[in-house]
């Protein structure tokens, strides 16, 4: 498979991060890292990174299933993630996550069938002090009221 | 420009590892070194590797990730002499429901945070550090990379640090979203390429760690209160605490007050004072019901509970833990079933799977909890939840299992009135 040169550049940098014959440990972050490019862990993802891990294939399969940010199937262009955990839920949390799921018309780890748009409701994403949160893809977005999410969809929609 | 605060500052701050927040271009090494940076780094190198230690001890420094074990004492666990190299690995994972302050540390002081490991790799002969970060906090491993990458250009990293002919490489680590792998050797596994699964112990890491090799492991900010302890010296730190419980920590006040936010408070800092004063009050004026006191896996404390110091000995006194810092405050609004049910979904979700205890109690007490909040509790499902928790206490490798049934057990001993009350709503329904 071929990447971009700034996944290339990272390929490299963790192959030489581990000890010798340790390259095992690469497995994780090219998945996480190649999956933003790819777009999902695909059989073929699986087989080119344990081939410059040099590990077995079913060694790279393995973990994807442990891993809650690793998917197999695409998500949409814009991962919505509520979290619901206990400091959002005691300020709106759940609130929240209804307000998105009734914005986009989906549910929980669906996508909508344009593509733009999946949600996920998760687990503490480490922003108690500042919730509710949402994260959509890398981006934090704190104290967040279901006013300021509409606005937030409508905006990544153009 | 001053880079802005999530929250604001409150005067009754004790601030020593946050006392670089919110300046401008804090996350530079340049604003570091302007400001005490690596200042105790050069101090520890003229130091033996066991004075350090000694430091380490002196300061009553206790493990900021959870546990609350004395820093000192575990660095003091790693065979310094061994003939195996020695990693140090410094656990970022921060998932502990109420917990968001590694990320700050990481934000606003990445340096502070490389000296402290450059100090610990001194004092184990280290010379390669792997920094596991989760993998939502994608922002955050992009300025560590930047911070790292930084120190290096500037000789802070890689070979002959500051010419004092000790090298040392730092990476970082993405985990993928798990927070069993904020546990020390289930980290571990992961770090190896793995599901994170915990291992049996011993051999603990200190002695047979990544790789097999002696491994230290610490939390963020145990690392970054490192510098100001060898700068100032262990007790000046240790004064700052209670006898035992050193320093200051950084607070997560979250849930239902005025101004939650992360404050810097010295150990023992009154519990009542940092709800009323430091995070402003109830919201709404509302009455205090309850105190989750350090993280969802700390036993809960009702309202007439927490008139205490906040430091791990008292916190253990009264059947809790001070644990990773995240304080949630409950209002007398906050519906008890239904927050022990949030919690169990929790831990059911991330259970690993590896002990059954863990993997099957914590999914029948979801569904249990589940039943009882969707109105089809029973009488007897009251001490049946009570049991299940207590029949997965100690009998799984690591702490999750525990950390699922403690929570669950006090809420069902302290909050009964909550369940009885469904019941009887229940009664009248039919």
């Amino acid at each position: 498979m071929t990447f971009s040169p700034e996944l290339e550049k990272r390929f490299a940098k963790l192959l030489q991060s581990y000890p010798e014959g340790r390259q095992r440990s690469a497995v994780v972050p090219m998945l996480i890292y190649a999956q933003d490019e790819v777009g999902a862990c695909t059989p073929e993802l699986i087989a080119e990174v344990a081939k410059r891990c040099s590990v077995d294939p079913l060694q790279v399969d393995e973990v994807i299933g442990y891993y809650s940010m690793l998917h197999r199937k695409p998500q949409g262009k814009y991962h919505v993630q509520v979290c619901t955990n206990i400091s959002c839920m005691l300020v709106g949390g759940e609130e929240l996550y209804e307000q998105a799921k009734k914005k986009l018309g989906i549910g929980h780890k669906e996508t909508t069938a344009d593509g733009q748009f999946s949600l996920e409701e998760v687990e503490c994403m480490g922003a108690c002090s500042w919730a509710p949160t949402v994260e959509i893809n890398y981006d934090y977005h704190h104290n967040v009221t279901p006013a300021q999410l509409d606005a937030l969809i409508e905006g990544l929609k153009k | 420009m001053p880079k802005k605060l999530y929250n604001e500052p409150s005067p009754l701050e004790t601030r020593v590892v946050s006392k670089r927040f919110g300046l401008e271009n804090s996350e530079r090494l340049d604003t570091y070194l302007a400001n005490d940076g690596f200042k105790a780094f050069l101090k520890a190198r003229e130091m033996t590797p066991e004075a350090i230690v000694e430091e380490v001890k002196t300061s009553a420094l206790r493990g900021r990730g959870g546990a609350g074990f004395p820093t000192g004492m575990k660095w003091s666990f790693v065979p310094r002499t061994s003939p195996k190299p020695k990693y140090i690995v410094i656990n970022a994972d921060e998932s502990e429901p109420g917990t968001c302050k590694d990320r700050l540390l990481m934000e606003y002081d990445p340096h502070q945070l490389i000296e402290g490991i450059l100090i610990a790799g001194l004092a184990m002969d280290a010379h390669k550090g792997y920094l596991y970060i989760r993998g939502e906090y994608r922002f955050i491993i992009d300025l560590m990379d930047k911070a790292i990458e930084e120190a290096y250009s500037k000789g802070y990293l890689g070979k002959n640090i500051a010419g004092t002919g000790f090298d040392f490489d730092l990476y970082t680590h993405s985990g993928a979203g798990a927070y069993e792998c904020g546990e020390e050797t289930a980290l571990l596994d992961s770090l190896e390429g793995k599901r994170g699964i915990p291992r049996m112990k011993p051999p603990f890491p200190a002695v047979a760690g990544a790789w097999a090799s002696p491994t230290l492991l610490n939390n963020v900010e145990t690392f970054s209160a490192v510098p100001a302890i060898i700068r100032d010296g262990g007790k000046a730190f240790a004064d700052l605490g209670t006898p035992k419980n050193g320093g200051t920590r950084l607070v997560c006040i979250s849930g239902h007050v005025n101004k939650p936010g992360v404050y810097e408070l010295p150990l023992g800092f009154p519990m009542m004072k940092a709800i009323n004063e430091v995070a402003g009050g109830m919201r709404g004026g509302k009455k205090l019901k309850a105190v989750v006191p350090g993280g969802s896996s700390c036993p809960i404390l009702k309202a007439d509970e927490c008139d205490l110091p906040m430091d791990y000995d008292t916190l253990a006194k009264v059947g809790s833990m001070l644990g990773s810092g995240g304080m949630v405050i409950l209002d007398e609004d906050t519906d008890m079933v239904r927050f022990a049910l949030r919690i169990m979904r929790f831990y059911a979700h991330e259970s690993c799977g590896w002990c059954i205890p863990c993997r099957e109690g914590t999914t029948w007490l979801r569904k249990i909890l589940q039943r009882f909040d969707d109105g089809g509790g029973r009488k007897e499902d009251i001490p049946l939840i009570g049991e299940l928790s207590k029949n997965m206490l100690g009998r799984t490798f690591c702490a999750l299992g525990d950390a699922a049934a403690m929570p669950t057990q006090s809420i069902i001993q302290k909050f009964s009135e909550d369940f009885e009350k469904r019941l009887a709503q229940e009664a009248v329904a039919v």
